[in-house]
């Protein structure tokens, strides 16, 4: 499916350019994505290294294997193929209340560390994602938000009588795709190993 | 309620800052030992990421300034409008999913232009909000851990995208009705 969709964006994105009679655009948008990538890369360096510092408390003062105990009944559900008071459990709770709270510099590292926590746990091929790393990314990617900071931020600049009107509105529409996405990812799951 | 939830999202850090050191020395960790320890594997899992993100956003960067993205926007405007879709915040919906910076960019100058209080500006408020950034998480998580083969992964997340994209103008629709 990437490949496709990869594949799709350069080879479109190369003809375009050329029957557009600008085909030099693409030298140099290539240039600016890679380098974008890699700015990006260099960025996380700082907040991964702290956020895996507190983590490793955490987890060695015994915190991340409470919270997952905390929340088992839900997590069961949704990841029934990592074993309770696994450290990806803790890390997949963390990720995903950080994303709940606007925070997003705090929610990458966490999701990080609970990919790799996750790839522990994976049994069969080390480049093939499990079922529980695509209900972790389901989520992940769809997850409800109380508070979308950016954009009230942004609306409060360009002189919002009420910049926050639009969190009820926000949350509603982010529990609508998450529900989605919980249906979503069953239902694939199901057709994927039928059609094996 | 707001109030509430903006100083749990203020406080939350610092009070994890303060409370997991602290208890992790009453359970007699060696805290600075650990922290290093934990922090160690920092440098490598960013590292790590860059040949999948290169990957990705060169794509996503010719895809958008070659002015296919443009094309496929006037493509499907006329066919949006007809079920209530404002074409003016369409290139917001499929740059969404793609970029996380330039969809903001197309949410902001939406914001400037047409003003944050108007239907348009408060719909694109709530799409930006409510949405995050599909192929970038999808690439930087599972290329922090060296996966390449998604299975279905990229489809649960453009559904669950597209049903939020759907939720919101149905809302903005609902709560703010279009003038």
């Amino acid at each position: 499916m990437v490949n496709y969709i990869w594949l799709g964006m350069m080879v479109t994105g190369v003809l375009v350019a050329a029957i557009n009679g600008h085909v030099e655009v693409v030298t140099k948008a290539a240039l600016e994505g890679a380098q974008v990538a890699v700015h990006t890369a260099i960025d996380l360096i700082a907040i991964i290294t702290f956020w895996l510092g507190i983590m490793k408390l955490a987890e060695t003062a015994g915190l991340v294997q409470a919270l997952a105990r905390l929340l088992q009944p839900i997590t069961r559900f949704l990841f029934p193929s990592v074993p309770k008071e696994h450290p990806a459990m803790g890390a997949i709770i963390l990720n995903l209340s950080a994303n709940i709270l606007g925070l997003g510099n705090a929610s990458t590292p966490m999701g990080l560390i609970a990919m790799q926590e996750l790839q522990k746990l994976n049994r069969g091929d080390p480049k093939e994602a499990t079922d529980a790393m695509c209900t972790f990314l389901a989520l992940n990617t769809s997850c409800i938000t109380l508070i979308p900071t950016t954009i009230i931020g942004i609306r409060l600049i360009y002189g919002s009588a009420d910049p926050t009107e639009i969190v009820g509105t926000t949350i509603f529409a982010t529990a609508m795709g998450m529900t989605a996405a919980i249906c979503m990812d069953r239902l694939l799951r199901y057709l994927y190993y039928r059609g094996r | 309620m707001f109030g509430v939830v903006s100083d749990l999202s203020r406080w939350a850090i610092p009070i994890v800052l303060l409370l997991v050191p602290l208890i992790a020395m009453v359970r007699g960790v060696n805290v600075f030992e650990k922290f290093v320890e934990g922090a160690e594997a920092g440098f490598v899992t960013a590292i790590k990421t860059i040949p999948f993100l290169v990957a990705m956003l060169v794509a996503i960067s010719i895809f958008r300034a070659s002015g296919a993205l443009d094309m496929l926007v006037g493509v499907l405007s006329p066919v949006l409008n007809l079920v209530g879709f404002p074409a003016e915040v369409l290139p917001h919906a499929i740059m969404r999913p793609l970029s996380g910076g330039a969809s903001l960019g197309i949410a902001t100058d939406i914001i400037k232009t047409y003003g944050p209080d108007s239907f348009i500006g408060r719909l694109v408020s709530t799409m930006q909000g409510s949405s995050d950034t599909t192929f970038y998480v999808l690439t930087l998580y599972f290329g922090s851990v060296g996966i390449s083969r998604y299975r279905y992964s990229i489809i649960s997340g453009l559904c669950a995208d597209f049903t939020t994209l759907i939720a919101s103008v149905y809302v903005a629709h609902k709560l703010f009705g279009p003038t």
